[in-house]
């Protein structure tokens, strides 16, 4: 990868005031995106991958919110930036899709207004008229029919299909050079998802966009991804390319996710493997390595958390958190002849 | 708003009635059962007791009504002492004067006659007929409380169990009695009740009963807790509990009353508190008006009536009455708060849970 | 939009029709009593009675004697017997007052309230909110035969601020008319301000956390549009009914008690005397034409709320 990195995120730490006490979202992490590369982040539920995404953004500011580290865009820091600041970045130069289609748009506004508002914020040289030609010009380029007469339409009339893509024509609205897509086609369905993915795929080659995708499904993954990064606990516990999280991975907590994907190029198991037990409360997380409690690999070093670094020779770029040996590792990530995370004893 | 009889418009959930939050439970308390658990959220909401308590006092002050009128004021609530006078202290004063204005309050001057002084030009105790006008509005407001919440319970269930066009003829007589104006329509059939009485078979009722009044608050405030119980209901008989027991061949009779029912005790304890709070107001408004309580029987909204008329010269027989509807409506709204907050703590925490943003679906809340 | 126009007032004429059936049957059929005694009045003469008997035909079938019923409220043939004037008369008569004491109410609750709601709703938990949280508890609490003793007392006797009472028309002296209105304006609004800010501001608070309004930030539109596109215009649709429902109360209910304590002349002063003396006929007239009313504004208030959310305009969702 060439050119210099749009965004870098560095040691960034999110943390909430609750009722509980501080609960820490993100703890930490570290990642580089460039122009035209994907990166995806990957983790379940409530591993601090949206809040990742909104932090960028600037949503996650709030009275309760404790934000450190560092967010650099294209040199401009904006974990410092003043709201003003942050405000006029979003939507311009970061666009941002969400999860639902259904819930994400205003239901009272015609689409055409809800994009023309988007470019409204950020510029004042244009004319209604410029603005709804623009938001026919983005139907159509997410592959809506009948641009010009749906794009008057309330979200409700769409499908959630059409609906996405509407969703992604609003975010492209002022050509950002930073999309982020959060779980982007998790509430659609699965024919529905692989266009959604292609689109993405499309738009992040022809207009060299940076992209973030966040989700939880590594099929997603592996539809787009340049690189990816495993999250657990408001940690990264993996980092690499596509090709080394799928063929070489080396955590643990990677091997269950693996395990646990449905594969069409594989005999279908009886069973589709789960990582067993939930993830841990953020509120108490256990010492050491945080996957430890649902590792059946777990080992006395384990209460010791490991640093998040190159482990293999081979690949410089692929870092993990765990302290089994390369070796160990190549050997207890086979599970009935593929890669997977066996179940505890 | 004089009265607004819907309960759930009472105050949006989520008011900081002083109550702690709800996170943090004890592990220990939590085998104790759900009642427990509510009663110990209860006892922490110190607003909610402390008014619960003034209820209490309320409640007893009425009922000593006939002690404090036959062993302190010795008259009775519809005596009337118009030519009499009163030794106060060392001087001698009328009840009345002769340009009928009544004699102020005299607390224990006169050794507790006329503790409050008397009503009109007619010279009665105002402190009996308080008391007594208390016994009558409790009374009226419970009973309709009563009578509305079980009809509400039986239209409500059978309505949101059989649905269908069960549920579409009760739930559309519910919303145009909700759309009425309650206040218009209770004053017509209060006054066609007072002026005719009522004879339906062996049900009679003269024009002048204070079961006129009830039947009027009990009819017109139905859809207020109906309403909200048949769509309870109806959400209920989505659960899979109702659903395995309709399975195992249980009969309607035992879904409704044996599966439903028990799921719908928080709300109708809640509901009934509200609802007798809104049935007072009501009660006092028709009475206020002459539609309500007939003489000689009076009760808190026929003594502002009164009092009204003398609002210049003697504005606390109008003030005091109102008061104590003041009074017994905020414990009993208060009450009713507590109590929803105490069987339903997710209704607080749904508002609360915005403070701290955390990933949609996340685990950690 | 003109289906659903069509749609609603279809369903209207129905509930009006309802409406005027409940009336029949509180005033002309509830067993005991002869109605025509009730219609008459307390202290009628057997002559009036009988003269009333006749002309209501009570000895006619019970829908013949609806549409006699019927017919005599809507061609003015109604009237109260002592003195003989014409029901609807009256309620012209004191049209002005009422819609004066009930409009001027309602805009000071909706101003207050919303302008209050929408600043707690920004700062939820702190002083304003705890506040208003107090004045909606006493709001629904304290009655209006309370409250505007006190301040008659207090703000008109007493001090001497404003007039005591009395109507003025507007069009005899617009200033007098407003001093007149501003205590009864007050002890009417008082009461839903309190209400119906905690009302708007829990709805923002909910709306608050709604994906179109992180959508709405993301797009980088400035925290004031944000709440004023997005949250404020969302968190009102539901108040529109919320108000539809109180107007139509205040016109045709708490009015009558307002006017009563104030000596406003209006429909519901009328109403309030008619209620004293126990005469049925200005009642039954002020029943019906306020129930009409009510139901008329309801909806009228339904096609506002289809038209600010095309969801139920186009009658996608569940209505």
């Amino acid at each position: 990868m060439s050119p210099a990195p749009l965004l870098s995120v560095r040691d960034l730490r999110v943390g909430f005031a609750t009722e509980g006490g501080l609960l820490q979202a993100v703890d930490g992490i570290n990642f580089d995106v460039r122009p035209g590369e994907v990166l995806a982040i990957v983790g379940e539920s409530g591993s601090g991958k949206s809040v990742t995404a909104q932090t960028i953004m600037g949503l996650t500011r709030s009275k309760n919110a404790r934000i450190e580290g560092s967010v650099m865009l294209d040199g401009v820091e904006l974990v410092e930036a003043p709201d003003a600041e942050l405000r006029r970045l979003r939507g311009d130069r970061i666009g941002m899709v969400f999860q639902d289609p259904m819930t994400s748009f205003n239901p009272v506004y015609r689409l055409s207004k809800q994009i023309g508002e988007a470019m409204a914020a950020h510029r004042d040289d244009l004319s209604k008229q410029d603005m709804h030609a623009r938001a026919v010009e983005l139907f159509e380029a997410v592959g809506i029919p009948d641009a010009a007469r749906r794009v008057d339409d309330y979200p409700h009339e769409f499908s959630g299909g059409m609906r996405q893509r509407a969703m992604i024509a609003m975010a492209l609205a002022l050509e950002p050079e930073l999309l982020i897509a959060d779980e982007p086609t998790t509430a659609l369905d699965v024919t529905i998802q692989a266009q959604i993915l292609e689109l993405l795929g499309q738009l992040n080659r022809d207009r060299q966009l940076a992209t973030i995708l966040i989700t939880h499904d590594l099929g997603v993954v592996a539809e787009v991804a340049d690189r990816v990064l495993v999250m657990y606990a408001g940690r990264v516990v993996e980092e690499g390319s596509l090709d080394e999280i799928f063929y070489d991975p080396q955590h643990p907590y990677t091997w269950g996710l693996l395990g646990s994907l449905t594969r069409l190029d594989r005999p279908r198991p009886k069973r589709l493997p789960q990582i067993s037990g939930t993830p841990p409360s953020l509120l108490d997380l256990p010492t050491g390595c945080s996957f430890r409690p649902r590792c059946p690999h777990e080992f006395a070093k384990c209460t010791e958390l490991p640093a998040l670094e190159e482990r293999t020779a081979e690949s410089p770029r692929h870092c993990d958190r765990c302290w089994l040996s390369s070796e160990q590792k190549r050997e207890k990530r086979q599970v009935g002849g593929q890669i997977g995370l066996e179940a505890p004893a | 708003m004089a009265f607004d009889p819907r309960p759930e418009a009472a105050v949006p959930a989520g008011a900081p009635g002083g109550a702690l939050p709800t996170a943090p439970e004890g592990v220990s308390a939590s085998d104790r059962g759900p009642w427990y658990l509510a009663y110990k959220r209860f006892v922490r909401n110190r607003v909610a007791v402390a008014f619960l308590g003034l209820f209490i006092l309320i409640i007893v002050f009425v009922l000593a009504a006939p002690v404090w009128a036959t062993h302190v004021a010795h008259t009775g609530p519809n005596e009337t002492h118009t030519l009499e006078k009163l030794h106060v202290g060392g001087e001698i004063r009328e009840v009345v004067t002769p340009e009928g204005k009544p004699i102020g309050p005299q607390l224990f001057g006169a050794g507790g006659k006329f503790f409050l002084g008397a009503d009109s030009r007619l010279g009665r105790d105002e402190m009996v007929r308080l008391m007594y006008g208390g016994r009558t509005s409790l009374f009226i407001g419970i009973v309709s409380g009563l009578i509305t919440t079980i009809a509400a319970v039986i239209l409500g269930l059978l309505a949101g169990y059989y649905k269908g066009w069960v549920d579409a003829i009760i739930a559309r007589t519910l919303d145009v009695l909700w759309s009425l104006p309650v206040l218009l329509f209770g004053i017509a059939l209060g006054v066609s009740l007072a002026v005719g009485g009522l004879k339906i078979g062996p049900l009679e009722l003269s024009g002048g009963s204070i079961w006129v009044p009830i039947l009027v608050i009990s009819i017109f405030t139905v859809p207020y807790v109906a309403r909200p119980i048949r769509g309870e209901v109806l959400a209920l008989g989505q659960k899979e509990f109702v659903e395995a027991a309709i399975a195992q061949g249980a009969g309607s009779g035992r879904v409704m009353f044996g599966e439903i029912l028990p799921n719908l005790a928080s709300t109708i304890i809640v509901f009934f508190a509200l609802n007798i709070a809104n049935n007072m107001l009501f009660e006092a408004a028709l009475s206020f008006l002459g539609a309500g309580v007939q003489p000689p029987n009076s009760s808190w909204g026929t003594m502002i009536s009164i009092g009204e008329e003398l609002l210049t010269t003697q504005p606390l027989l109008a003030i005091i009455p109102g008061v104590m509807i003041l009074l017994t409506v905020l414990s009993l709204n208060i009450v009713g708060d507590g109590l929803r907050d105490a069987l339903d703590p997710r209704a607080k925490v749904r508002l609360e849970a915005h403070a701290g943003m955390v990933e949609k679906e996340g685990t950690a809340v | 939009m003109a289906r659903f126009i069509v749609r609603r007032l279809v369903g209207m004429v129905f509930v009006l029709f309802v409406v005027s059936l409940i009336v029949f049957l509180i005033f002309n059929v509830i067993p005991n009593s002869p109605p025509a005694q009730r219609l008459a009045g307390k202290n009628a003469t057997p002559v009036l009675v009988k003269s009333i008997e006749e002309e209501w035909g009570f000895d006619d079938s019970l829908p013949q004697q609806y549409l006699t019923m019927m017919k005599k409220v809507f061609t003015g043939e109604l009237i109260q017997y002592s003195p003989r004037v014409p029901v609807d008369e009256r309620i012209v008569e004191g049209i002005p007052a009422t819609l004066s004491l009930s409009i001027g109410a309602a805009i000071i609750w909706l101003f207050f309230g919303l302008v209050l709601g929408y600043y707690s709703a920004l700062r939820a938990g702190g002083k304003l909110d705890k506040f208003l949280t107090g004045l909606s508890i006493a709001g629904i609490s304290i009655p209006v035969f309370l409250l505007a003793p006190v301040l008659i007392y207090f703000l008109a006797e007493k001090l001497k601020i404003f007039p005591n009472g009395f109507y003025v028309p507007l069009t005899e002296d617009p200033w007098e008319w407003f001093t007149h209105l501003v205590l009864p304006w007050f002890t009417v609004a008082i009461l839903s301000i309190g209400f119906y800010s905690r009302v708007l501001r829990s709805n923002m608070l909910d709306v608050m956390n709604e994906d179109y309004v992180r959508t709405a930030r993301a797009k980088g539109l400035s925290e004031r549009q944000v709440m004023l596109r997005h949250v404020l215009r969302n968190s009102l649709i539901p108040i529109i009914t919320l108000f539809g429902l109180d107007f139509g109360a205040t016109v045709a209910g708490t009015a009558i008690i307002t006017e009563t304590l104030f000596n406003i002349e209006g429909v519901g002063l009328y109403a309030a005397e008619s209620i004293a003396k126990l005469e049925l006929p200005p009642i039954m007239g002020v029943t019906l034409y306020g129930a009409f009313f009510v139901v008329f504004i309801n909806a009228l208030v339904d096609i506002a709320y289809a038209y600010l959310d095309p969801r139920v305009r186009l009658g996608t969702s569940a209505q």
